[in-house]
């Protein structure tokens, strides 16, 4: 931003790095809606599961979201986000603080 | 038509979905400082987020429904629009544009013919990108309305108000961060929603050598699973036309044009972290497109087989594939997940358009002939405003949408007109430093009134007709081959004029150009050997390598 601005000391850094995980986020839901789901497929009446070429697809599909979900609350778990500078503002770091 | 059977269930699974939505844009608020935050994510993302909402944007209700009906109605010719018409497009953008788009820190498509062409250039461009992006914006949030209204039974006034009170929360608050966040999380529910309907379709109509069997049956035959037959020149039979119409039309200019210049895909990849993620945008989103036609096109081809009158029937039209087999198959619970993702998909359409219109506006109109040189949060300020105006414009399209389906209709048919060349501009900027300023303005027009020529035109010749046999009423025109036949000419007037004028005008000195165009370094880059260089399996030429291996073996496979 160095040559952009008049005065770039007067002007507001970039607040990107507060940016939250989005990996947590799916992964509640995909944890919520799975659980919600595996559950519905033990009390899905015989009438609906016709309907579904006698597949159990509540349970099928409340299982497969359960598991995405835990694997993405597993990755963040393992990686967790880092947001760097971008290389616009690429500068001595500052041990200040940021 | 057809209303579901929604129950509590089903109406709580999209509570909750709609209060996350939401919720994303409230989370996100807390990362915008400056307009670069708010419009293009603080440059901070990285590339596997950037790449699925690259994929996501484009995976919009419209298209989802769009291609499940392709799908009933052309066969698995349909292939065509992912594999030839989006994957090498995709690859070419992230190997060999991007480092042009990103590398000369450009906050938008447009500007890039700013620092490369002139003003005049620009403004053509930028005026018609913020105006088909605000008026697909509404054509999407009309479309949402129909099939809310279809399907659950609200009025329509009720589910425009509502959706576009959604996405301007998620925008206003979150930004494009609010919006790419969005589109990741929808791109997962879509999937779980689509998943089940191919699995217990294939069930019951016996697999896919069971489909394949049953749809030979069907009006659409046995060469349906041909995905190149008869697509010989002079004799055609192929529902897409013959195979210059889809290897240069749909594959080349169509496809390279939408997805190496349209602001709402490539401002995906440009709110990436750095170079390196901006080029893995694209071909991270390659690797989805490649399969997305399983959930698709198989879809729509089930429908054919088990839904009698598909398509024949004016209540049950072929975009109605996918909501029938929904209906007819899935189980409260099921439901609920797929219709989240259908309503998700729906706002993703329109979010994707109205995210990358605040960003033209507030940059390439507002900023650069309007009001210059203020501070940043002045511009900030302006990309709020400007997202607020931008829905309130989308939500009146979608009631003229209403009331006057064919002013639409028209409406995009002209600004298809506007697309079809601006792959020949830019990739004439970026491989010859000798194009001149208003060769880049002049061939922009010249393609516009191609693409339009060539569709009127079109009509009177027979060629563009089943059997060669010329239909005076015009209705049995191949409209997929005009249409491919049409980009291809707008493509050739620009690429004649764009040299033409370039001949006889001056072109820009070549201290204008670093960074801008093949074989001029930008002065300001980093030192290659500063830049950390990226692992191994993050090298774009083997990410693009191995999609781009992926969709030919499938296409030996499906030929």
């Amino acid at each position: 931003m160095t040559n952009v601005s008049p005065n770039p000391a007067d002007e507001p850094k970039s607040a990107a790095a507060r940016l939250f995980d989005i990996r947590l986020l799916i992964g509640a839901l995909f944890t919520l809606y799975g659980v919600m789901l595996t559950v519905a497929g033990f009390f899905t009446s015989d009438a609906q599961r016709a309907k579904a070429s006698n597949i159990n697809i509540n349970l099928w599909l409340g299982i497969g979201m359960l598991i995405l979900g835990l694997l993405f609350l597993l990755w963040q778990r393992l990686n967790p986000l880092r947001i760097e500078p971008s290389a616009d503002d690429a500068r001595p770091p500052n041990p200040g603080g940021h | 038509m057809l209303r579901l059977d929604v129950n509590v269930f089903d109406y709580v699974i999209l509570a909750i979905y709609f209060i996350l939505v939401v919720g994303i844009g409230v989370m996100a608020r807390r990362a915008i400082a400056t307009s670069e935050d708010f419009l293009l994510s603080g440059r901070s993302l990285p590339a596997w987020v950037t790449g699925l909402a690259f994929i996501s944007a484009n995976l919009g209700a419209i298209e989802i429904l769009g291609m499940a009906a392709n799908g009933a109605q052309y066969g698995l010719s349909t292939v065509h629009f992912y594999w030839i018409g989006a994957v090498p497009a995709m690859i070419f953008l992230g190997v060999v544009m991007m480092p042009f788009y990103y590398g000369s820190r450009v906050r938008s498509v447009p500007e890039f013919l700013l620092r490369r062409f002139n003003r005049e250039t620009h403004l053509f461009n930028a005026l018609s990108f913020a105006l088909a992006a605000v008026l697909t914006a509404g054509v999407n949030l009309y479309a949402l309305a129909l099939v809310i209204n279809a399907l659950i039974g609200w009025p329509i006034w009720v589910s425009v108000l509502l959706s576009a009170l959604f996405v301007l929360a998620y925008i206003l608050l979150g930004g494009l961060s609010g919006a790419i966040y969005n589109e990741v999380l929808q791109f997962f529910v879509i999937i779980a929603g689509l998943i089940p309907l191919v699995i217990i379709g294939l069930h019951e109509v016996g697999g896919y050598s069971g489909l394949k069997e049953k749809v030979s049956h069907t009006a659409l035959g046995p060469n349906s699973f041909d995905t190149w037959g008869g697509t010989n020149v002079g004799h055609w039979t192929n529902p897409l036309g013959d195979w210059i119409g889809i290897v240069m039309g749909l594959g080349f200019v169509l496809s390279f044009g939408y997805w190496t210049t349209n602001f709402a895909e490539v401002q995906r990849a440009l709110s990436a972290k750095d170079l390196s993620a901006a080029q893995r945008t694209p071909l991270i989103g390659s690797f989805p497109k490649i399969f997305i036609p399983v959930l698709t096109i198989i879809p729509g081809l089930i429908a054919l087989v088990l839904i009698p009158n598909l398509g024949k029937d004016k209540n049950v039209t072929y975009n109605d594939a996918i909501p029938l087999l929904m209906n007819r198959f899935l189980p409260n619970g099921a439901l609920g997940i797929a219709l989240a993702g259908l309503l998700a998909a729906f706002m993703a359409g329109m979010a994707a358009n109205v995210s990358s219109f605040n960003t033209v506006f507030t940059y390439d109109i507002w900023q650069t002939y309007i009001v210059k040189g203020r501070r940043d949060g002045y511009y900030l300020k302006v990309g709020r405003v400007v997202t607020v105006v931008g829905i309130v414009i989308g939500i009146g399209t979608a009631f003229i949408a209403s009331g006057y389906s064919n002013i639409m209709n028209y409406i995009q048919l002209l600004f298809s007109f506007f697309n079809a060349p601006l792959f020949a501009t830019f990739i004439i900027a970026m491989f010859w430093r000798r194009s001149t300023p208003w060769a880049g303005l002049y061939g922009l027009i010249a393609g516009t009134l191609g693409a339009g020529v060539m569709h009127f035109a079109g009509y009177h010749i027979a060629y563009f007709y089943p059997g060669g046999v010329f239909d005076p009423t015009h209705g049995k025109i191949n409209a997929q081959m005009l249409n491919f036949y049409g980009a291809i000419t707008a493509f050739v007037a620009d690429v004649v004029v764009t040299v033409v004028v370039s001949l006889v005008t001056k072109p820009k000195p070549v201290s204008e150009l670093g960074g801008l165009v093949w074989g001029i370094p930008d002065p300001k880059a980093p030192d290659p050997h500063t830049v950390a260089k990226p692992a191994w399996w993050n090298s774009p030429k083997l990410l693009g390598g191995t999609s781009l291996g992926i969709v030919i073996v499938l296409s030996l496979i499906f030929n």
